[in-house]
């Protein structure tokens, strides 16, 4: 299987990103920003945490038109996997790759720490390693990470079994509670909290780490 | 010398020089500087760049050791982790612009220190910091935290630097002057350190980075002096932080470094392009010529005096290997960043400043680097205190005094402030603050690093020596209580007005207890920084050397990390006398700030230390003794497993005296065995003096539900500040 982590000037967790899908067992390529490919037979695309581009505009709007957005909106057109946690979910929101926007968390403060999700019951590749309605204890650390669809997608979201992560305790202020959502095809994932910052036992919690070999399971076998 | 105010009384005076500093510049030069020259030897001499006041005393700490790599007069201290690999680390202070413009005051502290770790070739991987507040009732404190506070979450956080650990403290002595001490550490390959000394002649001076603006011009000065009134006329002299910016610097530095391309690099921060140029000259023996018409310039029709004492952010000097022009140029470019080159290094003792066909300054180097003032300033002992009666206040219901505790937000549960910042970014953070040293794994290798910062006002001002020396001996028990070897330390030393005899023997005590204490814990200054002048009309901070220290944990050594569990045994190790003045009981409970400091016994320390480090195997978890005495340690370490405690004795003096060189530990009961016969062994006092499990917090014969009194901790920090 093989990773490629974009890399946009202000990402910071484009490493550990690139070590929790090195450890799930893929080859990761690091794609810089101003590249206008991906590498050849990329099967999922991560775009990790971090500050893009400073996010003094909308987080994520700058790097929404940066030259490899184009071809990772290429890659999901034609049916490739895609992964953004944290920043990542507010670029994939902001290319339109998944509904909804990221706004301010509702104390308008940054907030980093453990939170408890619950699985729903999401029919996509990345929640293989889990059971629906499961507790998992994962990371956040964000400033916007209150996530907003008005009421129609929200049906139309909790119609298709789109909602893949809600929080137990809204750390943030996000509409019914979502914590990340999946693509119609369910290969795309955006998420705010960070699995991969709960991946090895040294990080206090390896709940993340399911979803990183669940989905490199699933992907061998599609 | 066209367009440039004449120099008179007025204009010396503004720049902060004294009329007897003034002559000396007369005597140098000699001639009448022109402004943009007396621009820059105020900017060179100034307290803050100069150390003036401070250097005779900062000379006798003791910084050398088989493990130090480069001691003080860097950027920041490099320390040998093995393996060819290095810590880089410092501590510095961001106090005046701080209170001026809170957020942006706080951001550029955190954008500085980050800047003078990565300007040595070093990654950073953990940053900290120590804030000190006033009362929490006074009308500018609630505002200071939230700008500060966000301010370094702000920098931070985009920056992608964990923030693993600090203090906040509050109190009336800060009112008008809060205290931001900013720390980063950060890793590099032992023989690929970057240091600024300049060499070779003809060789291109190269600035990178953002561009130069108005902002931050005369900062420097701004912070040597006292605040009075006049202080929001200020604001324009704090500097704006960009840490989008700051974080492609670092990339691009470092990227750049691995091309091979510098020869010597300096970062700029206070006074900028001048203190920047000169460093790098003076330390190569070489002059600087710098063309100014080439420096990115972010405003228009700006002054050489304006760029010469710009503190604009996220900029750095380098000398340039001109056969790696091409590929230095183009790592820039790949990050969105100015690269030009600015200036030469020439082979004489000159500082030379050309903008338009104009000479604006032309300098000795050497001798402006060299000869800034240097002041043996007077000064008197601390006379010693009376210790306390401890007949003059009534015992005390245990768990009262510990509600009264906890509901301080001096000792509350701080989550508030350190859920602002990303405590996790890299995924290397193995403990996040809350509880002691913070601790960050050596990326891809079995070592660990622990961070801590330390230091207690109140003691320093009773007592400068043994406050001096228990700041240190509480950081090297931090990182001991994790099983970390303590390696070197940084120390921040903020005071008041050094021009008074009293103040000045405040920080003259304090040094030679820090002294003291690091040659006996083997903890070496490799690094600092002091902020003096800390006084607003007139009354100064507490004394406040803050000690930041780092410790290494080896792959094949025992880390601390566990938690207390129900059936754990209480052991305390070292020995309780009781010590109640200056303790925290005394000024929260009765507001009462008596009585002397707690006698440090630095050989106490160093063998109660080992003893943890030696028998970490047989230890769940382990907490060093500080602030609030056994009846505080014992709750937190207990709150932070949600299990609850019973001590045994609940005698006031027993329970919250703050006797130095202690630790709670919690362990399996035949552990505690096995660690009482290793204490007789080496002759360490140690004692059971309690259980944790249950639900409830027991003193003696006083008890109170755990829940609820975590509740009450949890939440008084917000309900104070938030």
């Amino acid at each position: 299987m093989h990773a490629a982590v974009i890399v946009f000037p202000g990402s910071n967790c484009d490493r550990d990103l690139a070590v929790a899908f090195e450890h799930a067992g893929a080859k990761v390529s690091m794609v810089w920003h101003k590249d206008a490919d991906l590498p050849d037979g990329v099967d999922v695309v991560g775009i990790p945490g971090g500050f893009s581009f400073g996010d003094y505009l909308r987080c994520g709007a700058i790097a929404a038109n940066s030259p490899i957005t184009r071809s990772v909106i290429n890659h999901v057109e034609r049916g490739g996997y895609a992964l953004g946690i944290c920043n990542g979910f507010q670029v994939l929101t902001e290319t339109g790759l998944l509904p909804g926007a990221l706004r301010r968390n509702a104390n308008l403060k940054f907030l980093c720490k453990s939170v408890d999700l619950r699985v729903e019951d999401c029919d996509t590749p990345y929640l293989k390693g889990y059971e629906p309605g499961q507790v998992i204890s994962i990371p956040i650390a964000h400033h916007d990470g209150n996530y907003f669809v008005d009421d129609d997608k929200l049906k139309q979201l909790r119609d298709e079994g789109r909602i893949a992560f809600t929080y137990v305790d809204n750390p943030n202020g996000s509409v019914a509670d979502i914590a990340g959502v999946v693509s119609r095809n369910r290969r795309v994932l955006g998420m705010m909290p960070h699995p991969e910052r709960a991946a090895e036992p040294a990080h206090g919690g390896t709940d993340g780490k399911a979803m990183f070999d669940g989905l490199l399971r699933e992907m061998a076998l599609a | 010398m066209t367009d440039e105010p004449a120099i008179t009384e007025e204009l010396i005076e503004a720049h902060g020089l004294k009329p007897d500093e003034y002559q000396r510049i007369l005597e140098i030069i000699g001639r009448e500087p022109s402004f943009t020259e007396l621009g820059i030897f105020s900017a060179m001499w100034n307290e803050h760049c100069s150390y003036k006041s401070s250097k005779k005393w900062l000379r006798t700490l003791p910084t050398e050791g088989p493990q130090v790599i480069c001691g003080p007069g860097e950027n920041a201290g490099v320390v040998d982790i093995g393996d060819n690999q290095a810590v880089i680390f410092k501590m510095e202070s961001h106090n005046h612009p701080s209170y001026i413009e809170p957020y942006q005051g706080a951001a550029t502290g955190v954008g500085g220190i980050l800047r003078d770790v990565f300007t040595m070739g070093a990654r950073p991987i953990a940053a900290m910091n120590s804030l000190s507040f006033g009362e929490v009732g006074h009308p500018k404190t609630r505002q200071l935290v939230h700008g500060v506070v966000e301010g370094i979450g702000g920098y931070g956080n985009c920056f992608g630097v964990p923030t693993v650990g600090g203090e906040v403290r509050f109190d009336p002595a800060y009112n008008g002057n809060c205290l931001v001490n900013a720390f980063a550490a950060g890793l590099a390959d032992a023989d690929k350190i970057f240091y600024s000394a300049a060499s070779g002649v003809g060789m291109p001076v190269v600035y990178l980075g953002a561009k130069t603006g108005r902002d931050g011009v005369g900062g420097a000065t701004m912070a040597s002096a006292e605040f009075d009134e006049s202080i929001e006329e200020k604001r324009p002299t704090v500097q704006v932080g960009d840490p989008f910016t700051e974080k492609r610097l670092m990339e691009a530095c470092l990227e750049l470094m691995q091309t091979g391309a510098v020869i010597s690099i300096q970062d700029m921060g206070a006074a900028g392009l001048t203190c920047s140029a000169v460093e790098m000259g003076d330390k190569g023996g070489l002059g600087v010529k710098l063309q100014l018409d080439d420096v990115p310039q972010r405003e228009d029709n700006m002054t050489a005096y304006e760029m010469m004492l710009s503190e604009s952010q996220e900029r750095m000097l380098m000398v340039l290997d001109p056969s790696k022009e091409a590929e230095a140029r183009a790592v820039f470019e790949k990050w969105d960043l100015d690269f030009a080159i600015v200036g030469e290094t020439i082979p004489e003792d000159r500082f030379l400043i050309l903008h338009g066909n104009e000479v604006k300054a032309d300098l000795p180097l050497a001798t402006l680097s060299g000869s800034a003032p240097e002041y043996d300033r007077p000064w008197v002992a601390t006379p010693a205190v009376a210790p306390l009666d401890p007949t003059t206040f009534a015992a005390i219901d245990p768990i009262d005094g510990l509600r009264t505790l906890i509901a301080s937000p001096n000792y509350a549960a701080k989550q508030w402030v350190y859920e602002q910042y990303d405590t996790m970014v890299m995924a290397d953070t193995v403990r996040t603050p809350g509880l002691g040293a913070g601790v960050v794994r050596v990326h891809d290798t079995g070592k660990m690093l622990a961070f801590t910062s330390d230091v207690t006002p109140r003691y320093v001002k009773a007592n400068p020596t043994e406050g001096g020396k228990q700041a240190v001996a509480e950081a090297y028990r931090n990182l001991t209580a994790v099983g970390a070897t303590p390696l070197a330390s940084t120390d921040n030393l903020n005071f008041g007005n050094p021009e008074k005899p009293k103040i000045m023997g405040q920080f003259v005590g304090a040094i030679k207890g820090i002294g003291a204490a690091v040659a006996a814990l083997d903890m070496p200054i490799v690094s600092g920084n002091v902020s003096l002048y800390n006084e607003t009309d007139g009354q100064a901070i507490l004394p406040t050397p803050t000690i930041a220290a780092v410790g290494l944990i080896k792959a094949d050594d025992t880390p601390i990390f566990g938690q207390a569990r129900d059936g754990h045994v209480a052991l305390l190790v070292g020995d309780t006398l009781g010590h109640l003045g200056q303790s925290a009981l005394l000024a929260e409970v009765f507001n009462r700030a008596e009585g002397d400091a707690p006698p440090v016994d630095l050989e106490a320390e160093k063998r109660n230390g080992e003893f943890i480090r030696a028998n970490a195997g047989w230890i769940k978890a382990c907490t060093d003794l500080s602030d609030g005495g056994l009846a505080l340690a014992a709750f937190e370490m207990a709150e932070a497993a949600g299990v609850g405690v019973q001590l045994d004795d609940g005698d006031t003096a027993q329970l919250f005296g703050e006797d130095q060189g202690r630790y709670l530990i919690a362990c399996s009961f035949d552990a505690a065995e096995a660690l009482m016969t290793a204490a007789g062994q080496t002759g360490v006092p140690i004692a059971s003096v309690g259980k944790f499990g249950g639900d409830t917090v027991r003193m003696g014969s006083s008890e109170a539900p755990l829940a609820e009194l975590s509740a009450l901790f949890r939440r008084a920090f917000e309900e104070a500040v938030g």
